[in-house]
């Protein structure tokens, strides 16, 4: 075990993929010599030679097209999005085309996209975004979001090996900040297992990415008994873990920091009332953005993103009811 | 639109890359030594394959079976057969909605193309994609999707594979004039000639996208600008079969030697319209009719006689037995069951990895080494 950062081990997944597998190879922008926006890939080219570690023209449908036609041919491919917000640029290739391709003619298209997501640091309106629901709608698309350090090797290592399109949601906010006892050498978390984060009785926080967080402190902050679960998979979707805690607390929170409507939060909160109805001792709530773009000026950007004070308040409120 | 005899090369003017590599020719040299007589009898017999497939399944749109809309590439047939006739058995395809020779060529039968059409289980996709949306995995094709510059970046993506394997395979796309006027086009030209992939792009340009002319999609014709993405273009009848096979074989040959892609843009016209729904009547009467007389089987069968040493009765022989063929595939097709609903539900992820498969190669080059 080795103490890392969230930043180092998706590096250290990604690197401990390239070393045991040559198909594995990565392509973005700047992210040679350079190393990457974030410097994810510092080093990289160095170790593993320009051809696998792909310096891409900025171009995000080359990136995910290319990614397809070199999937279906046997590679790995790990693409890096420079900020999430940018799969815009790039999702016809992911939806239309990778997502669609082994439904409609029974070939796998294995590939990673790493998605740098989240704001509150001041990126504005496209480099902040929390795209997963996005992706949730295009069946095809497996979605993982890791909020510890060990999660983001080992889930990087499952979403690599795994058959499908994995778009991986790599929190920017978690890079520096959270950091972590990371196993070593090979690691892997299977996908569509969440993590019972914090155990309680009271109520529950359903939560992902830097949610986990923001709900952990809240909790310990307010030592109740608030049971916190880290979704880790948004697709597949660990529905079991979901109900065992909704009707285990009676009271479930759903918090996420992306937009609220259409979100995790409306199918977390749809699925716990039709399959745990009778064990709620209160309604599904949501904490999350708010339905707007994400403001550059920090005062704009603190007042829609959640808080750690506005988690305190959900919880106080569910508690109280 | 203007039609285009023969080849007309277009070089890069010069390498734009600031570090001044020397530019390479495409070595385009048409050569009728190439094509032994079992060849061109091959490609008289895949473009009349395709027509008589398509015809069928306009008869079995008209009839009701086919569900949806029917597109076809009448007129078109010299361009997919010629071109997909110098790929080796591990090279690898996207193909479009105008190409159905190359479907053929690769060793796809019209039963199941047939039955894809018809929404039947016995179709490359089983139901769950219509039309020409297909490709047969198990011949190394990787079906289009309906944005068709598409594939241009997918198909870069397989060139890319072999690249970075350091295998002497060669991917091979096409599209139209219309995708030509789309980013997503200019990122996979663009992509191709800065990693020098070994990829060989076929523009068929047949006057239209849609009802919309070559004028108001684009200024600069799209050969002109391969020069200016730093590889060759070359500019072909795409009603003759030979011209095609040429020109795919002088990029082909570009892309194993490690010389990066190619443009090949075949100047030909849809004969049809987009669909079977359009009757278009926005290209003039003048125009389809110059066209009609430059049909690419009718020319070939012309030429095989005159310049090849077919008879008249031979040619009449292979059209009639491809013909017969497609009688009875078609009845292969219609006695494919509809898919059973519940498969609607299955196949969204998948739960482990089949290899593509290889094409068949039928030109006498690859079977004497």
């Amino acid at each position: 075990m080795a103490e890392l950062t969230y930043l180092e081990a998706i590096s250290d997944g990604l690197r401990e993929e390239m070393r045991r597998d040559e198909s594995v190879f990565c392509l973005g922008e700047d992210i040679g010599h350079f190393g990457g926006a974030f410097k994810v890939t510092d080093g990289f080219i160095e170790e593993f030679g320009a051809d696998r570690v792909v310096v891409t023209p900025l171009a995000e449908n080359a990136i995910i097209g290319t990614a397809v036609g070199a999937a279906v041919e046997g590679m790995r491919p790990v693409c890096e999005m420079q900020f999430a917000d940018f799969i815009a640029c790039g999702f016809d290739q992911l939806v239309n085309v990778a997502a669609k391709l082994h439904y409609r003619q029974g070939v796998a298209a294995p590939l990673v996209v790493r998605l740098p997501s989240g704001g509150g640091f001041s990126g504005g309106p496209f480099h902040s975004q929390n795209p997963e629901a996005w992706f949730l709608q295009s069946p095809g698309l497996k979605v993982v979001a890791p909020a510890t350090a060990d999660d983001a090797k080992g889930l990087l290592a499952a979403a690599i090996r795994d058959p499908n399109p994995v778009c991986y949601l790599e929190h920017k906010g978690l890079y520096r900040y959270v950091k972590g006892e990371v196993p070593e050498g090979e690691y892997v978390v299977e996908l569509g297992k969440a993590r019972v984060a914090r155990e309680g009785e009271e109520m529950t926080v359903i939560t992902y990415g830097s949610g986990v967080h923001l709900a952990l402190d809240a909790a310990e902050a307010l030592d109740e008994s608030i049971e916190v679960i880290d979704l880790r998979s948004l697709c597949p979707l660990d529905t079991e873990t979901i109900l065992t805690s909704a009707r285990k607390t009676g009271k479930v929170l759903v918090a996420h920091e992306a937009t609220q409507s259409c979100g995790v939060g409306a199918e977390v909160a749809a699925l716990v009332a039709a399959e745990a109805f009778e064990d709620l001792d209160a309604p599904v709530r949501r904490l999350t953005a708010a339905d707007v773009p994400i403001p550059f000026s920090p005062p704009l950007e603190q007042a829609i993103l959640p808080q750690l004070d506005d988690m305190k308040e959900a919880c106080r409120e569910l508690l109280a009811y | 639109m203007k039609p285009v005899d023969g080849v007309v090369v277009r070089e890069p003017a010069r390498d734009r890359r600031s570090h001044g590599v020397e530019r390479e020719d495409v070595a385009f040299v048409a050569d009728p030594g190439h094509l032994k007589k079992a060849d061109r009898e091959n490609l008289l017999r895949y473009m009349t394959m395709m027509r008589a497939a398509e015809e069928r399944a306009i008869t079995l749109y008209r009839q009701g079976k086919i569900p949806g809309s029917f597109y076809d590439g009448c007129g078109q047939e010299a361009i997919s057969v010629g071109s997909s006739y110098v790929l080796g058995p591990k090279d690898r395809m996207c193909i479009l909605h105008r190409d159905l020779g190359a479907h053929f060529v690769r060793g796809l039968t019209p039963d199941r193309y047939l039955a894809n059409y018809m929404g039947r289980s016995g179709g490359p996709t089983g139901g769950k994609d219509g039309n020409m949306h297909f490709g047969d995995p198990e011949l190394g094709c990787i079906g289009m999707v309906s944005m068709l510059p598409d594939m241009a970046l997918v198909a870069s993506g397989m060139a890319m594979a072999f690249k970075l394997r350091g295998e002497q395979r060669v991917a091979m796309t096409y599209f139209g004039d219309g995708s030509t006027a789309n980013g997503q086009w200019h990122e996979a030209m663009n992509w191709a000639a800065v990693q020098k992939l070994p990829i060989v792009f076929i523009l068929e340009n047949n006057g239209f996208a849609y009802s919309t002319p070559n004028e108001l999609e684009f200024v600069v014709d799209p050969i002109e600008r391969a020069a200016t993405y730093g590889f060759p273009g070359l500019l072909v009848d795409g009603n003759d079969v030979e011209a095609v096979f040429d020109a795919s074989r002088a990029a082909a040959d570009r892309a194993r030697r490690g010389d990066g892609p190619t443009l090949i843009e075949c100047r030909t016209m849809r004969m049809h319209g987009h669909g079977a729904h359009d009757d278009m009547r926005y290209v003039p009467t003048e125009l389809r009719e110059e066209w009609a007389d430059r049909d690419p089987i009718e020319r070939y069968a012309d030429r095989l006689v005159a310049e090849h040493g077919f008879s008249a009765d031979e040619v009449e022989r292979i059209r009639d037995e491809v013909k017969t063929y497609v009688d009875e595939c078609a009845k292969t097709a219609l006695e494919s069951p509809m898919p059973d609903p519940t498969e609607a539900h299955r196949g969204v992820f998948a739960e482990d990895i089949t290899p593509l498969g290889d094409g068949e190669a039928l030109w006498s080059h690859w079977s004497e080494g």
